[in-house]
């Protein structure tokens, strides 16, 4: 199943750099679903020699969560929220995609230590999950709206989920707790708070929330 | 047992939200801290067994937080009713003036009590995954707290909470699974057992990966060190202490984040026990000092005197960082610190609540006088500053002088240099601030006018004008006496038994005293 691995991983960082390349909020909501379903597949081929109930149920989960149910709340989110249907990031968005590149590169030289004996697997998931990470944190520090903070941080669970279910699957409970809590949770109580946002600040720029600092 | 500890305040809060009359919240929220408490104290007494294959554990280090937690919140809780009794529908903004409304009492009594049974679960949890879970569940509970008044800057305030601590907490599941790859051994018999409780890592440290269990580490002191408030992690601490209610911002201070230092200092306890300990304690003195140093820059000139307090908090997270990090004698010190630390910023959080309702501004220039116009309250907040700042004859005293003490004896005298400039510098800072608050006439809210121009005033208006003595409600008032006498007994004696708790507990972490 390595090839098809591999196919996977580059799928991945072609999501990535898209998230990053993109203007259009919805190009950003559709790409965080897209990777969710390509997620989805990983521990089904990861691990397709002993394919246990326990495993196609979290496939299963993650991916009704995060590529179907999310997406939708996101997208109904931004419709009422009304606005621009733009990214507004701080940064431009060529620049965006050349710091994604060189945290590419990052994530290769990080990753570089962290072999793992045994185990047949492509040796890009590790970078691969690194990068995604720091994707997420690069979306959420750079652009201006609750709701794109919000989509950042679901990309940089996704790396968090790729890694989980690649390697640390054996650890009984460990991966169900992430997807579970960390999604549902976060994520509802996030939306709560940006449908308070808009009410109160009539817009949904977090660079206007500044009022606290020193 | 164990259970029974999380259970209690669970149920008490699902039983709250389903309340409709404010007083019979406040009466569940009494009724649930007073019978925290009292298990408690069972638990330090009996020294229950774990149960759950090791996924519930109380030991030594564990008892030393969860009593903290328990006690400063049974003080939360008397001041609370006091708090909630007084609340009106509609108030008006300290700073600039608009009318806010406030969410409905028994929620907010209701989530007080599930982050109570979140931050429980955090002391008793023997996992690191169910560490984990507890961890992020004090963040779903207590962001409805900060933004219990409802207006533009709690807002922010939450918004920022939520986003910073979320990152971190899933950095911290990123080492969690970090530390599942170190545990692993690709043994597929023993499936169904559990690597990641605390005694399999413990009896096991030998055999984990190296490599895998130090990039575990660094995840988890950065995602939990978001939570604690370690700089520079610490941008949604002085937000959220200064925007939510001050009886929040006491809880936060002094067990949510001693909380977060638990998570730590578990993994800290793995590296140990792995021979990685001096990693692991290189890290720590790194945050703690970055942590002294950041609290000392902004705390010169804060005018604002709940962000003042909320900087002291990242000042005395580095100072236990710090002495965690340098073992042996400051190891102790470093618990004994913990315990001073949540006794006397919750007890100064209580006083800023009460300094806030008499002078309805967090301005700290525009309030002189407090020993005149609070007679209570003023007193105790001048204590409350020096027990902080570690002057005898407070409990503070005696721990930072054993953290620098251990400092010296390891032979980092640069370390303990630093240290000691950090303190002073804090001291001063805090001082001027503290120090023009308490005395004075009353109420001379004069910060622009010139000196001339306030004399006149002052003469002019001598007695018919003059703000009266408040007299205080009980309420609020016990919680920060007892707090006050906690501290100062601490300095004076300590208990035999609380001695060797926390010895216990310094042993357990890895540092030996």
């Amino acid at each position: 199943m390595e090839p098809w691995l591999d196919v996977i991983a580059v799928l991945l960082i072609l999501a990535n750099l898209r998230l990053l390349g993109t203007s259009r909020l919805s190009v950003c909501i559709q790409t965080v679903a897209a990777q969710a379903l390509l997620l989805g597949a990983v521990p089904l081929l990861m691990h397709a020699d002993e394919l246990s109930a326990r495993l196609i149920a979290i496939a299963a989960v993650y991916t009704v969560i995060k590529a179907i149910v999310l997406p939708w709340l996101l997208r109904r989110a931004a419709r009422e929220l009304g606005g621009t249907r733009e990214v507004e990031p701080f940064i431009g968005l060529t620049l965006s995609l050349l710091v994604g590149m060189g945290l590419f590169g990052v994530s290769l030289f990080l990753a570089g230590p962290l072999k793992r004996a045994g185990q047949g697997h492509s040796g890009l998931l590790i970078p691969v999950a690194l990068f995604t990470i720091m994707v997420g944190l690069l979306v959420i520090i750079s652009r201006k709206k609750a709701i794109t903070q919000v989509v950042g941080y679901l990309v940089m669970e996704n790396g968090i989920y790729v890694f989980g279910v690649a390697f640390a699957v054996q650890e009984p409970l460990l991966v169900e707790m992430g997807v579970l809590l960390d999604v549902l949770a976060a994520v509802f109580v996030m939306g709560l708070t940006i449908y308070h946002i808009s009410r109160e600040f009539d817009h949904i720029d977090t660079d206007r929330l500044s009022t606290l600092k020193d | 047992m164990i259970a029974a500890l999380v259970l209690v305040p669970t149920l008490a809060a699902l039983v709250s939200f389903a309340l409709r009359r404010p007083w019979a919240a406040r009466a569940v929220l009494l009724a649930a801290a007073i019978a925290h408490t009292g298990l408690t104290a069972w638990a330090c007494v009996v020294g229950p067994a774990p149960s759950m294959e090791g996924w519930l554990a109380l030991d030594a280090t564990g008892l030393v937080f969860l009593s903290l937690i328990s006690v400063l919140f049974l003080a939360c809780a008397v001041y609370t009713v006091g708090y909630l009794r007084h609340q009106v529908s509609q108030m008006a903004d300290t700073q600039e003036g608009f009318l806010f409304s406030h969410g409905r009492q028994a929620t907010f009594v209701g989530c007080l009590l599930l982050f109570l049974a979140a931050m429980t679960l955090v002391t008793v949890a023997g996992h690191l995954g169910l560490i984990w879970v507890a961890i992020e569940a004090t963040t779903l509970a207590s962001a409805p707290l900060i933004y219990f008044h409802r207006h533009h800057r709690s807002l922010e305030a939450t918004w920022k909470y939520l986003l910073i601590c979320s990152v971190g907490i899933a950095v911290a599941m990123l080492g969690n699974f970090f530390l599942a790859v170190a545990a692993a051994r690709g043994d597929s018999a023993q499936v169904h057992t559990s690597h990641l409780t605390l005694s399999s890592l413990l009896n096991s440290a030998g055999q984990l990966d190296k490599t895998w269990l130090k990039a575990a580490f660094i995840l988890l002191l950065v995602g939990y060190g978001t939570k604690m408030g370690l700089a520079p992690m610490h941008t949604w601490l002085p937000d959220a202490h200064s925007e939510a209610p001050s009886v929040v911002s006491a809880l936060l201070s002094g067990a949510l984040l001693n909380c977060a230092l638990l998570a730590i200092l578990r993994v800290h306890s793995v590296l140990v026990a792995a021979g990685e300990g001096a990693f692991s304690s290189q890290l720590l003195v790194i945050l703690g000092l970055t942590s002294l140093a950041v609290a000392a820059v902004f705390m010169v000139g804060q005018m604002d005197f709940k962000r003042m307090l909320a900087y002291s908090s990242v000042e005395h997270m580095g100072i236990l960082a710090l002495g965690v990090g340098i073992g042996g004698a400051a190891g102790y010190g470093a618990m004994l610190h913990a315990v001073n630390h949540s006794m006397a910023k919750g007890m100064l959080f209580l006083l800023a609540g009460n300094v806030l309702a008499a002078c309805r501004t967090k301005h700290s220039p525009q309030i002189t006088g407090l020993v005149s116009l609070l007679p209570v309250t003023g007193p105790l907040w001048l204590v409350g500053f020096l027990a902080i700042a570690g002057s005898p004859p407070f409990g503070t005293f005696m721990s930072e002088f054993m953290i620098l003490r251990g400092a010296l004896d390891s032979g980092r005298g640069w370390v303990a240099a630093f240290y000691l400039v950090a303190l002073g510098v804090i001291f001063v800072a805090m001082g001027r601030v503290v120090l023009a608050m308490t005395y004075g006439r009353a109420g001379a809210a004069t910060p622009s006018e010139s000196e001339a121009v306030s004399v006149a005033i002052a003469l002019s208006a001598e007695a018919p004008t003059a703000p009266k003595r408040i007299r205080e409600q009980l309420w609020s008032i016990a919680s920060p006496l007892a707090l006050a006498a906690c501290v100062l007994m601490l300095g004076l004696w300590q208990p035999p038994p609380l001695q060797n708790l926390l010895r216990a507990a310094a042993q357990a972490v890895g540092v030996r005293p």
